[in-house]
């Protein structure tokens, strides 16, 4: 890789885990105080202020947490086949430990929407659970990221583990326009996406302001979650070398 | 501010359980997902430490 420089800077920076153990210290309290922030200002902004939905009441405001949750696990999980696929091209161990650290925080935040769908699904459609399109290829994407944790525990060598896993998460990929468009091609209860990139929201910004900030309040979370993860990752692939000996010492 | 009082609030119109046991089950997720690796960065630090007194007489 050293030979052939046709690539930014920063990506052979972000392949040495040194650099981006320090990268991360710093980015980390940064996101922490943002995550904290709008996720605070968000919760009770959703709770207390947004409007009650005129059909649904107030379990309406199931979604400020059911929307981020279901956005979040689908994009951790694209960021884990990403880094999984940088991983197995370029040999980035980084990318390995990033694909890694992604798959526990993905899987927790898939039960999280799949639980607060089914809580919501009760009062709103008279069942915890109907097996259509868009719910089934949620459970699924939960299955993945258990496959995916399971194999990766199973494999004893980090290479063969972190390429294994990669290749799992990148044939799972298939799943994700599944998911997305799961709405359009069969019938379903499920209402369509509320966020899209070239229309205006169907809600009143009294609602999907709100809802936006919990988003990135999520996506805040996930940064901090994700980097605690990765540098646990390094020290511990990392601790023969002898910086990480100078910081356990330290 | 949607709610006249506070029982009204905890109520949420009859559909309280099913809004706080969402709310409830998402802090849980966020607060796991967040003292599950810091306790983890703990114990490794304490494991490595101890190693490296174990190696260090030898050197």
């Amino acid at each position: 890789m050293a030979e052939k420089k046709w690539m930014p800077r920063w990506f052979y920076q972000l392949a040495s885990p040194r650099w981006c153990y320090e990268i991360t210290g710093k980015l980390l309290p940064i996101f922490a105080i943002a995550a904290v922030a709008t996720l605070l200002v968000g919760t009770i902004w959703a709770l207390a202020f947004a409007p009650a939905d005129y059909q649904q009441g107030n379990s309406f405001r199931i979604i400020y947490i059911h929307v981020p949750a279901s956005i979040l696990a689908q994009s951790c999980y694209m960021m884990m086949a990403v880094a999984g696929a940088i991983g197995l091209i370029w040999k980035m161990k980084v990318a390995d430990m990033v694909a890694k650290a992604c798959a526990p925080i993905g899987a927790t935040i898939a039960i999280l929407s799949l639980a607060t769908g089914a809580i919501w699904g009760k009062p709103t459609w008279g069942s915890w659970w109907v097996w259509d399109a868009r719910l089934t290829s949620m459970l699924i994407l939960l299955f993945l990221y258990l496959g995916i944790i399971a194999l990766n525990s199973a494999i004893e060598n980090a290479q063969t583990a972190a390429q294994s896993t990669a290749v799992l998460a990148l044939v799972g990929l298939v799943n994700i326009p599944i998911i997305k468009y799961s709405v359009d091609w069969w019938n379903t209860l499920h209402q369509p996406a509320t966020f899209t990139l070239t229309e205006r929201p169907a809600m009143p910004s009294e609602m999907w302001v709100p809802l936006l900030v919990m988003v990135i309040g999520f996506y805040c979370f996930f940064a901090v979650a994700m980097m605690l993860r990765l540098r646990n990752e390094i020290i511990q692939r990392e601790r023969r070398s002898s910086w990480v000996r100078d910081l356990i010492t330290g | 501010m949607s709610f006249e009082s506070f029982a009204e609030f905890i109520d949420m119109g009859g559909h309280g359980l099913y809004v706080w046991l969402s709310y409830a089950i998402a802090l849980i997720v966020i607060v796991t997902n967040i003292v599950n690796p810091l306790m983890h960065k703990r114990q490794i630090f304490i494991e490595q430490a101890s190693r490296l007194r174990r190696e260090k007489p030898k050197s």
